[in-house]
């Protein structure tokens, strides 16, 4: 893959890992539901300890406190990486060797959240992410960490049930077969009308005896992962 | 061999494996047997998926797979690193003793200003006008005026509760601001800490110079022991940020960053409950009206003797031993 969105990383066993990092958009959006659960705290608990007088006042303040700085430190350490706002739009911190993220990074990128709202709206927190290639802010660039999707959807190979196999009638090369796999594979996530506009593309090809490209092409898929 | 082939021969192991490390508790456990074991077969799995092309569908499943039992095997070593006691006994003094320069450096730029304002302040009284609006200055000087203060009036428990909560939303903010700005090439740090410098100076130097000496300097000796130091120490944290990206040395900029932040974060844990104890002591010590100034004073010099003595003097083997065994 030469996605430009994924970070590989090697494994001790060799092997490679790899993670799709998180853009601007889906970031912002899960700040900004984490931003408004923390007000909704901060209000209902400021009508709470409004009622305690000037201590209340001062225990309200320590509250703030612990909201604005500690809030995301406790969520990505303690509950893997993820925040409320981050875990609705399915991303997580981790380090950047795809490690779950530990208390000091966690800290560092929280405290350097500062640096990124400077000098307002996170207006360099927004460069940082748009100009590097992992997408990270001053924050994650400073503690080693990056932002990932949480793992997709899961892969259903049952989704070939009442295909049947057929051999393809002409040779393909290894690029053309990943992509008949492919297509046979993903046709759970694509409408009837996108999968007949996919596979059109073959009909001038097609053998005599078929009629429906879509199915021919799910069949050459099916034979090609190995079912006769 | 065709991937339905191989599918058929493994999904029953992958499917075991699946809800081995859905439970995280359960995995950490199978640590100790056959888990590297059936972590390094998935591992192979996932390679020859890779290199035999099969569909992408299969690789994100066993791509979660080893993701999963990878953060199991190597997520929970990178966890322990002795006890919060241990650290603020030897690791808090470790980080600033072999950070001396950028201590140093944060020193000057925030006494620096402080003594020269000062002086200035206590020749011209009008100087502090150009650092603070009037109507801070009136409320200043009212609160630290001896003849306010001897009306008697003693902060209520709840008024101290109150400010407590003040000084931690407003001094830990403060100095964490001071640290993360220093990413700026330390520039941020720089002005955090010439700017408080400057004020505090100039307080200092304008309510001395009035002869509010006998409430503001007993009001202050305390905490500032804490407090003063503190914001240095996190504005030294942030210059040395700030200076890795001026100087890398071998690394990339990047990697040298990052090291720093790793360093200097164990100065901000530090700074952060020097920082609790300032507002602690600010709140409920150095507020009351009622005790001695002898005692005052002499409490804060013990005070000022301890900081000094614990972050530069104490357990110079232990603490030397301690850096050679967490810096590597």
């Amino acid at each position: 893959m030469k996605l430009d969105t994924v970070a590989l990383v090697e494994t001790p066993e060799g092997t490679d890992l790899h993670a799709e990092v998180v853009g601007l958009v889906p970031r912002a959006l899960a700040y900004t539901l984490d931003f408004l659960i923390r007000m909704g705290i901060i209000i209902v608990l400021g009508i709470v300890f409004s009622f305690l007088g000037k201590a209340g006042e001062g225990l309200y303040l320590i509250l703030f406190f612990v909201l604005e700085w500690w809030y995301p430190v406790y969520f990505e350490v303690f509950r893997g990486g993820q925040t409320w706002g981050k875990k609705s739009f399915k991303i997580k911190v981790v380090n950047d060797d795809l490690t779950p993220i530990s208390f000091g990074p966690s800290l560092t990128r929280n405290l350097l959240r500062a640096a990124d709202f400077f000098p307002a709206m996170y207006v360099c927190g927004c460069i940082s992410v748009l100009t590097t290639s992992r997408f990270q802010r001053l924050g994650d660039l400073a503690a080693g960490t990056i932002v990932i999707y949480e793992e997709e959807e899961r892969y259903v190979s049952h989704s070939l049930d009442q295909v049947s196999a057929v051999a393809p009638s002409y040779p393909l090369t290894e690029e053309q077969q990943s992509a008949f796999i492919n297509f046979a594979l993903n046709r759970g996530r694509m409408s009837r009308d996108r999968q007949t506009e996919i596979a059109e593309i073959i009909r001038p090809r097609l053998p005599l005896n078929a009629t429906d490209a879509a199915k021919y092409a799910r069949g050459v898929g099916k034979w090609l992962l190995g079912a006769r | 061999m065709k991937q339905l082939e191989f599918e058929g021969r493994y999904s029953a192991f992958w499917n075991e494996m699946e809800s081995v490390l859905a439970d995280t508790s359960k995995a950490s456990a199978l640590t100790l047997s056959e888990f590297p074991r059936d972590y390094r077969r998935v591992c192979q799995h996932l390679a020859m998926a890779k290199s035999r092309r099969y569909a992408t569908g299969l690789i994100e499943r066993l791509n979660a797979l080893v993701q999963a039992g990878y953060e199991v095997l190597y997520g929970g070593a990178f966890r322990r690193r002795g006890s919060i006691i241990e650290f603020l006994s030897f690791g808090f003094p470790a980080a600033l003793r072999s950070n001396g320069v950028f201590i140093w450096a944060a020193a000057a730029v925030f006494l620096l200003p402080y003594v020269l304002i000062m002086i200035a302040c206590m020749v011209n009284d009008q100087l502090i006008y150009s650092v603070m609006d009037a109507s801070s200055v009136r409320n200043m000087e009212s609160m630290y005026d001896p003849a306010l203060r001897k009306l008697g009036r003693e902060r209520q428990s709840d008024s101290d509760i109150m400010m407590f909560g003040f000084y931690i939303y407003n001094n830990i903010s403060i100095a964490f601001k001071c640290f993360a700005t220093g990413i700026f090439l330390g520039v941020g740090s720089l002005f955090v800490l010439f700017f408080n410098g400057l004020q505090i100076g100039a307080v200092s130097g304008h309510l001395t110079a009035l002869g509010y000496s006998e409430t503001f300097y007993p009001f202050v000796v305390g905490h500032g022991s804490f407090e003063l130091t503190a914001i240095v120490f996190s504005g030294a944290a942030g210059l040395k940020l700030g200076f890795s990206l001026l100087a890398p040395g071998p690394y990339s900029r990047r990697k040298a960053l990052q090291y720093a932040a790793k360093d200097a974060i164990k100065i901000v844990y530090g700074v952060f409950v020097m920082l609790l104890i300032a507002a602690f002591i600010e709140a409920f010590w150095s507020s009351s009206s009622s005790l001695p100034i002898a005692v005052k004073y002499s409490v804060g010099a013990a005070l000022w003797a301890f900081v000094y003595y614990y972050c530069f003097f104490f357990a110079r083997t232990r603490v030397a031993a301690y850096h050679s065994q967490y810096a590597a």
